[in-house]
């Protein structure tokens, strides 16, 4: 890994991740899919949820990137999964098993219709 | 179009199953509806004073207080009309944040969580595309260290492990005291009961602490950060680790930080999981492999602290706020929150509360706010008690304490204090002097053992709790109680012993009369404590089967075959083996005891 030398050189490294980086980055896809993946996430059966995206997404030949992230705050409804659609507003599902993302596969995913679960985001990024 | 129900614990309440099932089986039966309109469910939308709560899209349409009866004017009007329903229109203040799929209700506010959740805390790339380590940069190149102390001195940050300390103010003491080694210490030692904010932190945005250890070096003139983090954070240490290795490769810690000759570095201290590892001496002991036990202050950290260099220890949260700080302004973080309690406080909601969850609220937002409308009010729609917050150095705070803005101040002032973050809301079935026995047994379980009052004063303080709890009490318990109370406060060595009594004395201020219901009248109101309640046999109801008898593992059901039986209050342990067993529910359990005379 290139090291970064400069103030510059970190800020120009930001602008370029957030264009994306088209080659390598995983991140960069157009449909991106999150899994909350603190402690208490994996224990409610988080791991199980992301290998599950994992594997069927690829199956179904959706393009899209997986990434876990930690908590999102929602632990009353772990596992909790964001989905983020081109041009769209991310979107938190609760209650996630496997047979509820087979669900948000098949509909949100690919369809972009809604189905249940939905979590409404009650904070602000400041 | 699409119907967007909440059907969160809240609304459950409010009938949101048959308002679902109402709507469902009318767009199932009619096939054009069924074409064009989609019902789903959602979790709380954070109105649940009004549920049952009915969004529509498109057009961001809030329905409140819907009934099972009204659904059928909502499809009618709207669905099939296209007229809005005004009657049972919510009316947001704020319109602007009710697009999509967000919630009405949005009084939280993320600085310290705020890539948490949202970045991949394994991918440096990731987080630097999030702003990580910008801050760091700025600087590193744009201030020097007393202007960045200043900056961290005007935006009114206090220490977020409890003692709301400034945190400008640490730095410029430690930053005054010369020394040819200085150490930035990150205390990621959390252990309050049900409190997980640090470790949730670490886990999402890792990046963030090891950018404000660094930006504290600088300003200090420290050249090693040490992170203390217990053992019993696998995940956290993980990724930290991994966290500290992408940095170094990228050169962000190490040495010659992005050319400007600064050079940092970050490595790890396990601690055991001592609760009293927390205080801060305590940790510099146990980080230098001796025996975690507080020492008196003087001398501070900031003078002697790990390996007798000056030393200067934040919480993980006073860390993931610096960021942000730096980036925005001292003016922007002062902007938030009360006069003297600055930006936002993350806290644990949990306990009897319908929506558990990891918030960040501005300071100054009331327990209402959190309790009812984040929270999602009580599980089971019982009734509000009391709300624990500081772990097991806070107090119950109660009904009469919800509409305060929650600072520093008036927590202390209400008897309570912020702490580190934990708060457990507790509804009509907790019986008050049973917290305040869990916590004690906590401390008793923690106390180090070095200064007197604590290690036996607490024990003392545990006994007389658990002899008022099987119905053994006296008035002059009470009495001693409280005294004793105040030895421990005044007189024990570190802040553990100091407010360990915190738990007892604010019961016993809000809650009198439960203390004296359990020592006067032999009675505990919530049903919780095990010596106060019995198990009864209803005469009506008692077949004479003798199931309950042949399960009793203490043999205190007696009765002969086809008569009603009879559990003997001295003997029943209250296993309720017997409940389980009875097919006839002819045994409950009551406040008073049910004697029969043996003839």
């Amino acid at each position: 890994m290139e090291k970064i030398k400069s103030y510059e050189e970190l800020k120009a490294l930001r602008e370029t991740l957030r264009i994306g980086r088209p080659d390598k980055s995983s991140e960069d896809k157009p449909v991106r899919v999150k899994v909350a993946m603190a402690t208490c996430g994996i224990a409610s059966g988080a791991k199980e949820v992301l290998d599950y995206f994992t594997a069927e997404l690829k199956k179904r030949s959706v393009s899209c990137s997986i990434s876990q992230t930690g908590c999102m705050g929602y632990c009353y409804a772990e596992p909790t999964v964001e989905i983020i659609l081109p041009n769209r507003e991310p979107v938190v599902f609760g209650y996630v098993d496997t047979v509820r993302a087979d669900e948000i596969i098949e509909k949100y995913i690919k369809t972009g219709e809604l189905v249940d679960g939905i979590i409404p985001t009650n904070y602000e990024r400041r | 179009m699409q119907l967007m129900v909440c059907a969160g614990n809240s609304c459950r309440h409010h009938n949101s199953e048959d308002v679902i099932t109402r709507i469902k089986w009318r767009i199932e039966t009619d096939e054009e509806l069924m074409n064009s309109v989609q019902v789903i469910q959602t979790a709380c939308f954070g109105l649940c004073a009004s549920g049952t709560i009915i969004k529509v899209l498109p057009g961001n349409i809030f329905y409140a207080n819907v009934k099972p009866e009204d659904t059928d004017e909502i499809i009618n009007e709207h669905i099939i009309n296209g007229r809005v329903v005004e009657r049972l229109l919510y009316h947001p203040d704020d319109q602007k944040v009710i697009t999509g799929t967000k919630s009405l209700n949005r009084k939280q506010i993320r600085i310290a969580l705020r890539n948490c959740g949202v970045v991949n805390p394994e991918n440096i790339d990731h987080c630097i595309k999030h702003n990580s380590y910008l801050a760091m940069g700025k600087v590193l190149t744009e201030y020097s260290p007393a202007e960045t102390i200043e900056i961290i001195k005007k935006s009114g940050l206090r220490g977020r492990g409890g003692g709301g300390f400034p945190c400008g103010l640490k730095w410029e003491i430690a930053s005054k005291n010369d020394s040819d080694q200085k150490y930035v210490v990150c205390n990621a030692d959390e252990g309050d009961p049900g409190a997980f904010m640090d470790r949730s932190i670490l886990e999402g945005d890792p990046h963030a602490v090891l950018e404000s250890m660094a930006i504290c070096g600088y300003c200090i003139g420290a050249s090693k950060g040490l992170i203390y983090i217990r053992a019993e954070y696998p995940l956290a240490i993980k990724r930290l680790k991994i966290a500290i290795e992408q940095a170094k490769n990228y050169g962000l810690l190490g040495v010659d930080i992005l050319g400007t000759g600064f050079n940092f570095d970050i490595s790890l201290r396990y601690g055991a999981g001592a609760f009293v590892c927390g205080e801060e001496t305590a940790l510099i002991h146990s980080m230098e492999g001796k025996r975690g036990e507080p020492t008196n202050k003087p001398p501070f950290p900031a003078q002697s602290g790990y390996l007798g260099k000056p030393t200067n220890v934040n919480n993980v949260e006073t860390f993931a706020n610096i960021p942000q700080i730096i980036l925005n302004g001292a003016d922007w973080f002062a902007s938030i929150g009360t006069e003297k309690s600055k930006g936002t406080k993350v806290f644990a909601l949990a306990g009897k509360i319908n929506n558990v969850g990891l918030i960040e609220v501005p300071m100054g937002t009331t327990l209402r706010e959190i309790i009812y409308e984040i929270g999602g009010g009580i599980r089971g729609g019982k009734k509000f008690k009391a709300v624990q917050t500081g772990g097991p150095s806070g107090g119950c705070l109660t009904e009469k304490h919800l509409d305060i803005p929650i600072d520093y101040e008036s927590l202390t002032q209400a008897g309570s204090m912020m702490g580190s973050g934990g708060m457990i809301v507790m509804d009509e079935d907790d019986c008050m002097v049973s917290v305040a026995k869990f916590y004690l047994d906590f401390i008793v379980e923690e106390s180090c053992g070095k200064c007197a009052p604590c290690r036996i004063g607490n024990k003392r303080l545990y006994e007389m709790l658990d002899k008022i709890t099987q119905g053994k009490g006296t008035l002059e318990d009470l009495e001693r109680l409280k005294n004793l109370c105040n030895v421990i406060k005044d007189t024990s060595l570190c802040g553990l012993g100091q407010t360990s009594p915190n738990p007892v004395l604010s019961t016993m201020e809000n809650f009198a009369e439960e203390y004296y219901e359990h020592v006067v009248d032999k009675k505990c109101r919530s049903g919780h404590c095990k010596s106060l309640y019995y198990y009864v046999v209803s005469d009506e109801l008692c077949v004479g089967c003798g199931a309950c008898r042949r399960c009793c593992p203490v043999h205190a059901i007696t009765g002969d075959k086809k008569q009603i039986h009879h559990i003997d209050p001295d003997i029943c342990i209250r296993c309720g083996e017997c409940i389980e067993k009875c097919s006839f529910d002819a045994i409950t359990i009551e406040l008073e005891p049910k004697r029969v005379t043996v003839l």
